[in-house]
């Protein structure tokens, strides 16, 4: 029996969320379906598969990036982050996932795992952002719930909160 | 109350926050197969023949399915409500001998991967004829059913009082005609569906991303033949509805039946251009108003009528005019009123409500209207409205217009009007606003201020239902017939359990959305979840606290007035060391005997059939600037006063208003679904159908009123939809404010850049 084309499978190794996870697949195995399928990591979201909404974002080598856009052999010996990494081992929530349960941030959460990886990479470059600063950063997720003002809000309260445990570090 | 008013915090959020929430796309069973739907390329096609020859070999191919293996199955869905003028057509689970719109289905392939059942689709054959379609609302088009030539799905006429002699006498008579444009809910999570058949129990599980589950099982069950008990339909988390969740869709059906067929799982996840293809649309409208009044802008007369295009089918029959037409006169007193539509089919995804339901549509038509007439009157915008406004002293007020359910009269229940427009007026400071808009266009600058209000309906029945159950181990659970699709029942209802049963709303979970939980349900749509859910779980908590009271004072040996409530126990107000808790009270009521005077189990279900809707009002204030090139429009304030009676959790609400002026900027501004003459879609991707971004929706202002409804016990009225309303109607009257004279006047929503552009004053010469 012939192969199916393009089903000649690889193998990946990818460290996500700190631990590494392997898998065989077909090249054209988006790397959302392989968390989502393969790993069980079905916090990252398909809101659009065409790179728009935003909602997959995850850190590829800490870079935020559309995991519906992305081959899953492309992350082959990358760093990938993904919402349920977030918070550590903890209990507790990431101060951005806290400052988002304190300022209602999120309605049906669908968008949300997408908009706290964009927005952590953010404030990790930018610790000090203005409104507007952050409207633009938040510009390539879509989220039909909340009219944003909300995010904005817990953004710059994590964004604060952030310079205030620098400063007494 | 204690936590009814309280900006609690959301006990959804930690799960939804840390990925851990469990939408339908998240559910994967052993065995499970993935299906792929073929739709129709055409608006209008013969379907001549389909092979699935090529389909059946491809690898990983398990099934592939259209309408002649459909069997019994091969009916239209049931259509709610009827409505006597109703002509109506519903979906069948594939497009039998013809395909009526693009993206109607045709077949279904199932795999044992979604990329298999995808490659495969691609290897169907389908001989289509294609045929003329109806693309325009204009008569003399082809007509989608046979048995209805003239494409007229229904025509109905609304009236009080003696329009045309009314406009006779007016002492000034005004015409315009205004059209709005389609679009659609667009939640971030498409639709989908998983579907379990239990042989050996004849059970079939299935998980829809849905705002009706229990309506899902209803038609699951008449089209499979199976009894209700052999249905159970879980809505999981569900990533937004805004309307596109609210029908029941062939897809609904058929995954349910594919997983009969083939007693394996099945998944369907729709993918966006599919939910811009398929999910239902709303809001095409052509209208023409005359309306008479007099010198001091006091309305006299309003005519209004209008060209609606329901789609290729009528699933939700003649709602979306029905509602148009009966709130066209909103919260205004005008004594001759007529109000009527045709409702025609086009060969396009069938219009259902989405947030809002028809009445942005009439908001946008009675604001223009009044905007017009402070025009030629001379009159200030907001003075005018005041005039006219219905006054706290009218309510309740009957609009003399049927209700779009036919259950009587479109009557304002409770509500102060007047000073929900002052309260804007003031937090905005309309008058400055006015003055520096004036002063900046006097320097050339494009700067405007709109003013709007609205009333919106909510709390509609039949009903909803609610179980509220203690069990052994002491846990409190709240079933609702009511879903959540972001709106935060699972928060808000335990606040309304926990001050019924004097416990904390962490002690109270909540189960919306599962038809084991409770028999009967209606869903979430109209503004009505927290309204009517709410007050049928008020009315089953008390239930269970009277007998958890009643059980109490046996156990304890004391009368009932000398119980004392701590948390979940009770104890003997004389002998405080005696105490009883709501574990301890369930076991007893668990195994409760005649000589016990209870029915078993420490619970009750219980509904709520509201005797009529409820209506929460509001006033929009805003200020715009449009780039003099580009025609652009930024919002650069915004403002809310808003009445939605009892707030059970304000934090809930700004949410609910904030998300809703949002969807409402996108309507106005940025999202429109457009088709070329042959029906094809022109905006299938979020490239082309542009949603408001962070940059596009401002920060807003938000005052609550709250006037109580007496039509509920908790004085509730809803508010999901309320925020969108007016937002077309108060951009477009900043827009004009902001052209000034010399510009165009707005008389179509959308408002494309291009319609913007035409908008713009003439430039002043080059000097």
């Amino acid at each position: 029996m012939t192969a199916r084309p393009g089903s000649t499978a690889h193998d990946i190794a990818v460290i996500v969320n700190g631990a590494e996870r392997r898998a065989r697949v077909i090249p054209r195995m988006l790397l959302a379906d392989v968390l989502r399928e393969e790993w069980g990591l079905t916090g990252t979201h398909l809101g659009c598969e065409h790179g728009a909404c935003g909602a997959c974002t995850v850190l590829v080598d800490g870079e935020p990036t559309r995991s519906c856009l992305v081959f899953a052999v492309q992350a082959d010996g990358c760093r990938v982050d993904t919402v349920e990494g977030l918070a550590g081992d903890g209990p507790g929530l990431h101060p951005l996932q806290e400052a988002f349960r304190a300022r209602h941030a999120l309605q049906c959460g669908f968008c949300t795992p997408g908009i706290l990886m964009t927005l952590v990479a953010y404030l990790r470059r930018h610790p000090a952002p203005s409104e507007t600063e952050i409207r633009e950063a938040l510009s390539g997720n879509l989220c039909r719930c909340t009219g944003y003002q909300h995010i904005v809000q817990a953004a710059l309260d994590a964004a604060a909160a952030g310079r205030a445990a620098a400063a007494s570090v | 109350m204690k936590f009814v008013g309280d900006r609690h915090l959301r006990k959804e959020d930690p799960r939804l926050l840390t990925g851990r929430g469990r939408y339908v796309a998240d559910i994967a069973l052993p065995g499970m197969l993935h299906a792929a739907l073929l739709r129709s390329p055409h608006a209008h096609a013969r379907i001549r023949r389909v092979d699935a020859a090529r389909a059946r070999e491809h690898p990983g191919v398990v099934d592939v399915v259209c309408f002649a293996d459909l069997g019994s199955a091969a009916r239209a869905l049931p259509m709610v409500p009827p409505h006597a003028e109703l002509r109506g057509h519903n979906f069948t689970l594939f497009a039998g001998d013809r395909a009526r719109y693009v993206g109607e289905p045709v077949a279904a392939v199932v795999a044992d991967s979604r990329y298999a059942a995808e490659d495969a689709r691609e290897l169907l054959e389908v001989e289509y004829e294609p045929l003329p379609s109806a693309q325009t609302l204009a008569a003399g088009a082809p007509p989608v059913h046979d048995d209805i030539p003239d494409n007229v799905a229904g025509r109905v006429t609304l009236a009080r009082g003696d329009v045309e002699a009314a406009l006779r006498a007016a002492p000034r008579v005004a015409r315009l005609r205004l059209r709005i444009g389609r679009g659609g809910g667009q939640p971030m999570e498409t639709r989908g569906l998983v579907a379990d058949w239990n042989a050996a129990l004849g059970q079939l599980t299935v998980w829809a991303s849905s705002q009706v589950p229990h309506q899902i099982r209803q038609f699951i069950a008449d089209l499979l033949d199976l009894a209700p008990h052999q249905v159970r339909v879980i809505a999981p988390d569900v990533g937004g509805g805004f309307g596109a969740k609210l029908i029941v869709y062939p897809e609904d059906v058929l995954i349910p039946f594919l997983a009969r067929r083939l007693a394996r799982p099945v998944r369907w996840i729709e993918d966006r251009l599919e939910h811009m293809l398929a999910a239902t649309q709303e809001r095409e409208q052509e209208h023409e108003v005359t309306v008479g009044f007099d010198d001091t802008g006091r309305l006299l007369a309003l005519r209004d009528r209008f060209v609606h295009d329901t789609g290729a089918y009528t699933p939700r029959g003649l709602v979306v005019p029905l509602l148009t037409a009966s709130m066209l006169t909103g919260p205004y007193r005008i004594a001759a009123v007529e109000s009527s539509f045709e409702s025609r089919y086009t060969h396009r995804v069938p219009v259902t409500p989405y947030r809002g339901a028809g009445q942005p549509q009439a908001v946008f038509v009675i604001e223009r209207v009044l905007d017009q007439v402070a025009r030629e009157t001379g009159r200030d915008r907001a003075q005018v409205r005041l005039a006219n406004l219905v006054r706290a002293e009218d309510m309740p007020w009957d609009t003399g217009l049927p209700n779009y359910r036919g259950s009587g009269h479109v009557v304002l229940d409770s509500g102060d009007l007047p000073s929900v427009l002052r309260r804007v007026l003031e937090s905005a400071r309309y008058d400055a606003l006015a003055a520096e808009a004036a002063a900046a266009r006097a320097q050339g600058r494009l700067v405007g201020v709109g003013v709007a209000c609205y009333v919106e309906l909510t709390g509609v029945g039949p009903f909803e239902s609610a179980r509220v159950r203690v069990d052994a181990a002491g846990r409190i659970t709240a079933f609702s017939g009511a879903t959540t699709q972001g709106q935060g029942l699972e928060t808000t209802l335990a606040q309304i359990a926990a001050d019924e049963l004097g416990v904390t709303p962490e002690d109270v979970s909540v189960i919306a959305g599962d038809t084991a939980g409770v028999e009967h349900g209606t869903g979430s749509f109209a503004s009505r979840a927290a309204v009517v859910g709410g007050s049928a779980v008020a009315l089953a908590a008390r239930d269970v606290i009277a007998k958890a009271r009643l059980l109490a004072a046996k156990a304890l040996e004391c009368a009932p007035a000398d119980l004392e409530q701590a948390g979940a126990a009770f104890a003997d107000r004389r002998r405080p060391e005696r105490r009883v808790t709501f574990a301890e009270l369930a076991r007893l009521a668990g195994a409760a005997t005649a000589a016990l005077g209870v029915e078993p189990g420490l619970e009750s279900t219980r509904f709520f059939q509201p005797t009529d809707m409820t209506y929460s009002s509001g006033a929009h204030v805003a200020l715009v600037e449009l780039d003099a090139l580009s025609a652009c429009v930024r919002i650069l304030g915004y403002w809310i006063s808003h009445d939605s009676g009892r707030l059970i959790n304000p934090l809930v609400v700004e949410g609910q208003i904030q998300g809703a002026v949002a969807l409402g900027i996108g309507s106005a501004l940025l999202e429109e679904i457009t088709y070329d003459e042959s029906g094809q879609l022109l905006a299938g991707s979020y490239m082309d159908y542009l949603l408001p971004t962070a940059t596009d929706v401002p920060a807003m202002a938000i005052d609550h009123l709250e006037t109580l409804s007496p039509l509920n016990p908790l004085g509730l009225k809803g508010v999901g939809e309320s925020g969108a309303l007016p937002v077309p109607a108060v951009l477009a009257s900043a827009i004009e404010d902001a052209v000034g004279p010399a510009g165009g006047r707005v008389t179509r929503m959308p408002l494309g850049p291009a319609r913007l552009l035409d908008l713009l004053p003439p430039a002043p010469l080059l000097g």
